[in-house]
């Protein structure tokens, strides 16, 4: 799942080797928390959250089969 | 596009040291020789060092090619992709075993990954791409579900007499039950609200 963040996150933005993405563990949820450049804020979040959206979209989707809940924080 | 123009003693330096500094091969891109240089006499006089423009040639359909595959693939739904380019409108057939998984619910997770990779193609080309992503003929299914629902509400609209609103949607979809119905003499059809909440309206005509 986190490979999966990155491989999203990294074409999108213009300091790849700043990206980067937290894993915490709770109880019935794995959080996951995806930090980038200042610069590459925007990139990641998009008007309105558009980008932020389709990152979740995919991720979730991905994280359809497993048993815990998965969230996305961005920042 | 990344440009850079480099320096050395001759051409093939030049190149070399282009080459390092956009961290590429040879075959990432394209030299243009702005100056072939002068070796001078004895290297002291009339030297001149050769001149290069390096351009980072890209390649956006193949960079979104790579995006989709490692992104099916790590989400568990790895895929074959057939590419159909005609001028700058990209059309990109998925196929793959669990296929379902990344088409989504209303094709909600299609449209996610259609806008990324749209996203990673356009972002560093001067020539803006549009993709379109399908997978088992979605689009085509998704075209008739769109067009028997314009004409169903369009129906309840043009009976009740009050404008009947639309579930948001893209762009796309929205176009095709504008289009649908353009020609309907009983509605009229306009789009309301701010993206990506944006949706459809059919209003009775009068």
């Amino acid at each position: 799942m986190k490979a999966l963040i990155e491989t999203i996150v990294t074409p999108l933005v213009d300091h790849p080797d700043d990206v980067e993405v937290a894993v915490k563990e709770e109880n019935h949820k794995q959080v996951y928390h995806l930090t980038v450049n200042e610069d590459d804020v925007g990139k990641v979040i998009g008007k309105n959250g558009r980008i932020a959206k389709a990152i979740r979209t995919v991720v979730y989707a991905a994280a359809s089969d497993s048993e815990k809940r998965v969230y996305l924080d961005i920042m | 596009m990344k440009q850079i123009t480099a320096t050395g003693e001759n051409v093939e330096e030049a190149v070399q040291s282009a080459l390092e500094e956009l961290q590429t091969s040879r075959d990432q891109v394209e030299i243009e020789v702005v100056d072939e240089g002068k070796k001078g006499f004895f290297g002291m006089f009339g030297a001149k060092p050769a001149i290069v423009k390096a351009t980072l040639a890209r390649n956006p359909v193949q960079d979104a090619e790579t995006f989709i595959k490692e992104v099916a693939e790590q989400m568990g739904a790895p895929v074959e992709i057939t590419t159909d380019v005609n001028d700058r409108d990209v059309h990109m057939e998925l196929t793959g075993n669990k296929i379902a998984l990344l088409i989504g619910k209303r094709g909600q997770t299609l449209n996610a990954l259609q806008y990324l990779t749209q996203l990673t193609m356009n972002r560093e080309t001067d020539r803006f791409y549009t993709v379109i992503l399908d997978a088992e003929n979605y689009r085509a299914r998704r075209k008739e579900t769109l067009e028997n629902l314009a004409s169903r509400l369009a129906e309840k609209a043009s009976r009740t007499k009050q404008n009947v609103k639309l579930e948001p949607m893209p762009s796309y979809e929205r176009k095709i039950i504008h289009t649908a119905l353009q020609s309907s003499r009983q509605v009229e059809t306009f789009s309301d609200g701010h993206e990506p909440k944006r949706s459809v309206v059919i209003k009775p005509a009068k």
